[in-house]
C-alpha cells in the first residue's frame, strides 16, 4: 500500500493499538496462537502491548507467567516446535541476558541444528529504547545484538501502519521473529510519543513483507538510513533542513534488520553519494557499521561521504543531560546531514 | 530501628511528592526533577531494618530495584543517594545509575534493576569473605516474584554446597507488578524453597520489625559463625503501586485498605509505648527524621547536574588505549573512497 493509500484509509491508531489489533486478529483466526509474558493479562502489558486481549481471549490464551524468562521463553520455543504459534513478551530487551540461551541457542538455532526438520514459529516481542532516563538496565536498544545472531528474523516498526502489517507477518511466519518495539513510539499515556508513529491504519488485516525498507521521505542530496524512534528524528531533521534551504535528505526506514534490505539503501546512495546512518544502539559492531559496509562492499566509489550517529559505546546513563548527550537527536542528525553534504 | 523505619517512610513520601513535580498535567514519566521510573517501598520497612540492624559496614547487601528502605537501614549516605535519584553530579553514581542502581562501597551496598540478579553477586561477596577468613556476611534482598528466577535458585544451591555466609531475604509484598503471588508462584510459603537446597528456611508471617529482627538475628548469626546460608521470607506490604504512575487497576481496593491497616511502623510504635517509651520521644524521633529527609532533599536539589561530556567517563576503570571520552569529530574519516 502506498503512503497515499494509507492516508486514504482515514482511521488513525497508535502503534500499540495497531500491534494489538494484529495479534487479536491472528488469535481469532488461529486457536494455536497464544500470548504469554509478565503482566500481559490484567495489566495489558506495561507498554500497552496486550491491552484488551485478556477480556476477549481469557487467561488460557493470554497468560501471565512467573518472572522466569528462561522458563517461559524456552516454553514458547517448545510450544512452537510442537506446532503452536506462541507470542512471548520479554518486558524489556535489557532482560534478555536472563534468558539468552533460550533465545540464541534454542529459539534461533534449532531449525538449523535439526537440519531443517524442526521449525520454531514463535514471536518474541520486546520493548527497546531509552529517552526517558531509566538508566543502563532499562534503556538499551540492542538491535545489533539480535540481528548479529543468525536464525531469527528481527523486526523494528516505526509507525502504527508498519507495526500492524509486520505483526501479521511475524505471527504467520514459520520462523522465530523478534519484534522490537520502541517504548517511546507506542502511544502510552505516561510516555508521550512524537506525532509520527500515529498513522492511518486499515481495519482489515494486511502484511508487510520482511526485508522491504520504506522510504519515509524522498530526497536527492543525502541518504539517511535509520529505524525505530530515529526514523521520526531523521524526518524531523530532514524537514527542518528543507525548510531552511539546506540539503534534501532521503530517509530510509529499514523496518526489518533480518532480512536486511540492502538494495534500497544501495540504490539511494547510488543517487546521492552521501550517507548518514542513525541508530539508537551502540556504535561499534552494530547497525551503522553494517549499513556502511554493505554499501562499500557493493561499490566503494558510490560513497563520497559517510557519517554514523549512534550511542557512543557507553552504557545508557541515568541523568538527563548525560542521556541527551549520547542519544542522537534531530539536531545532531541535521548536523550530520549538513556535514556529508558539504 | 524505629528511627530508620520512620526515616525510610518519610523519605518515600517526600520522593513521591518530588517525583510528581513537573510531571503534571498528563503524567509524563520522563519530565520533572526526578526522571525515569521510581519504585517506592513504603510498607516494606520492617524487612529492611529487621535484617540490616544486625549488619556492619563490612557486610554486603545487594538490593533489588525497590531499594531505598534497605539503603537507609544499611547506612547508605542519604545525601548522596538523594542526589543520585535527582540525577546530580555529586550523587553516589555521578548521575549514571539513578534510583534502581545505587552503589555505596563505603557500606558495601549495591543494587540491580534486574529481577533476582543481585543474588549471585551476594553469593560472591560471601565467597570472598569465606576465602579471606573474615566473619563478614552477605545479604541478598529480592521480592517474592523473584524466587522463580534461575539466578536465585542457582544462588541457593551454590551458597548451600559451599556453606557460604549469605542470607537471602525475600520481601513478600504479594504483588509482582500486577501479578498476585497465587497466580504465578508456588508454594505459598517461599521459604520452603530452602528445603530443596538443604538450607535453613524461615518465614515471618507479619510485618513486625521485632519478629523480623529476631529471625534475622538467627540467620545472620548462623552465617557469621560459619554455619551456612539461610533463606528468610518476610511478609511486607506494598502500600503503593509497582512504580509511580502505576494505575493499579489490577489491584482490589480491599487489598490496599488491608495493607494500610497493617502498618509495621504503627505496630512498632505501639510496642515501644508498651515498653514505656512516651509519645514525646516518638514524636521527637519523627521530627528528627523529617528534618534529616528535608536536609537530604534540599542539599540534593542544590547540587549541579553533570556536564554532558561526563557521559563518556567511567565506562572502564582502566580505559584501554584508544578509548577516550571524545567522540570522533564530525567529518573525521568521512571520506570513504569515491573519485574525487
Amino acid at each position: 500500500m502506498s503512503s497515499q493509500e494509507q492516508q486514504a484509509t482515514g482511521r488513525t491508531a497508535t502503534m500499540s493499538d495497531a500491534m494489538v489489533e494484529a495479534v487479536a486478529h491472528e488469535m481469532r483466526e488461529d486457536e494455536e496462537v497464544f500470548y504469554m509474558g509478565e503482566d500481559v493479562a490484567d495489566y495489558g502489558g506495561i507498554f500497552d502491548s496486550t491491552t484488551g486481549l485478556l477480556d476477549e481471549f481469557g487467561r488460557d490464551r493470554v497468560m501471565d507467567v512467573p518472572i522466569s524468562e528462561t522458563a517461559y521463553i524456552g516454553a514458547a520455543v517448545g510450544a512452537a516446535q510442537a506446532g503452536m504459534r506462541p507470542i512471548a513478551e520479554l518486558m524489556f530487551v535489557d532482560f534478555a541476558g536472563v534468558c539468552f540461551d533460550q533465545i540464541y541457542n534454542q529459539m534461533a538455532k534449532n531449525t538449523y541444528m535439526s537440519g531443517g526438520s524442526v521449525s520454531v514459529p514463535m514471536v518474541l516481542t520486546t520493548a527497546v529504547g531509552g529517552d526517558y532516563n531509566d538508566a543502563a538496565q532499562h534503556s538499551q536498544t540492542l538491535y545489533g545484538t539480535f540481528a548479529h545472531l543468525p536464525g531469527m528474523k528481527v523486526v523494528v516498526p516505526s509507525t502504527a501502519y508498519d507495526a500492524k502489517g509486520l505483526m501479521h507477518n511475524a505471527i504467520r511466519d514459520d520462523d522465530p521473529v523478534v519484534y522490537m518495539f520502541h517504548k517511546r513510539l507506542m502511544g502510552i499515556g505516561w510516555m508521550p510519543a512524537p506525532d509520527g508513529p500515529k498513522t492511518p491504519v486499515p481495519e482489515e488485516p494486511y502484511t508487510i513483507p520482511f526485508g522491504e525498507a520504506d522510504v519515509k521521505r524522498e530526497g536527492d542530496d543525502v541518504t539517511v538510513v535509520t529505524l525505530g524512534l530515529h526514523v521520526h528524528r531523521a524526518v524531523e531533521a530532514a524537514e527542518s533542513l528543507a525548510d531552511e534551504g539546506g540539503p534534501d535528505a532521503e530517509v530510509i526506514d529499514l523496518r526489518t534488520l533480518t532480512p536486511l534490505d540492502r538494495e534500497t539503501v544501495i540504490e539511494s546512495v547510488a543517487d546521492t553519494g552521501r550517507l548518514v546512518v542513525v541508530d539508537e544502539d551502540y556504535r561499534s559492531f552494530g547497525v551503522t557499521g553494517e549499513i556502511v559496509a554493505s554499501v562499500a562492499e557493493h561499490d566503494p566509489s558510490a560513497l563520497e561521504a559517510v557519517e554514523r550517529l549512534a550511542v557512543p559505546d557507553v552504557p545508557i546513563p541515568y541523568s538527563r543531560p548525560l542521556e541527551d548527550a549520547i542519544n542522537p537527536d534531530a539536531a545532531a542528525i541535521a548536523e550530520a546531514i549538513r556535514t556529508v553534504a558539504e | 530501628m524505629f528511627e530508620d523505619m520512620v526515616t525510610a517512610r518519610l523519605y518515600e513520601e517526600r520522593l513521591q511528592n518530588e517525583y510528581m513535580e513537573g510531571k503534571r498535567p498528563g503524567f509524563d514519566i520522563s519530565a520533572g526533577e526526578i526522571p525515569g521510573e521510581l519504585h517506592l517501598a513504603a510498607g516494606q520497612e520492617a524487612a529492611a531494618v529487621g535484617v540490616c540492624h544486625h549488619l556492619r559496614d563490612d557486610d554486603t547487601v545487594t538490593a533489588p530495584h525497590r531499594p531505598h528502605h534497605v539503603a537507609i537501614a544499611k547506612g547508605v549516605d542519604l545525601d548522596r543517594m538523594t542526589a543520585e535519584i535527582f540525577g546530580r553530579e555529586t550523587g553516589l553514581s555521578s548521575g549514571k545509575g539513578g534510583h534502581m542502581h545505587l552503589f555505596d562501597p563505603d557500606v558495601n551496598f549495591a543494587c540491580s534493576g534486574i529481577i533476582a540478579q543481585g543474588c549471585p553477586p551476594a553469593v560472591g561477596a560471601a565467597l570472598a569473605a569465606k576465602k579471606r577468613n573474615s566473619d563478614a556476611v552477605a545479604v541478598a534482598y529480592l521480592g517474592e516474584g523473584a524466587i522463580d528466577q534461575g539466578g536465585f535458585l542457582e544462588s541457593l544451591n551454590m551458597a548451600s554446597v559451599h556453606d557460604l555466609p549469605v542470607v537471602f531475604v525475600v520481601e513478600d509484598n504479594d504483588w509482582a507488578i500486577s501479578m498476585p503471588k497465587a497466580r504465578v508462584t508456588t508454594p505459598d510459603d517461599g521459604s520452603k524453597r530452602a528445603d530443596g537446597f538443604d538450607m535453613h528456611g524461615a518465614r515471618v508471617d507479619v510485618d513486625d520489625a521485632v519478629a523480623v529482627y529476631e529471625a534475622a538475628g538467627e540467620a545472620v548469626g548462623r552465617a557469621r559463625d560459619g554455619n551456612g546460608p539461610t533463606l528468610l521470607e518476610v511478609q511486607v506490604h506494598r502500600r503503593m503501586g509497582h512504580f509511580m504512575g502505576d494505575p493499579e487497576t489490577y489491584r482490589p481496593e480491599a487489598d490496599q485498605e488491608a495493607h494500610a491497616e497493617r502498618d509495621s511502623i504503627d505496630r512498632l510504635a505501639a510496642r515501644l509505648r508498651e515498653e514505656g517509651v512516651d509519645d514525646d520521644e516518638l514524636d521527637g524521633i519523627r521530627d528528627a527524621a523529617a528534618e534529616r529527609v528535608d536536609e537530604a532533599v534540599t542539599w540534593a536539589k542544590q547540587q549541579p547536574l553533570p556536564e554532558a561530556d561526563a557521559a563518556h567517563d567511567h565506562v572502564f576503570t582502566n580505559p584501554p588505549e584508544g578509548v577516550t571520552s571524545d567522540e570522533p569529530e564530525p567529518g573525521a574519516g568521512a571520506a570513504a573512497g569515491g573519485d574525487d
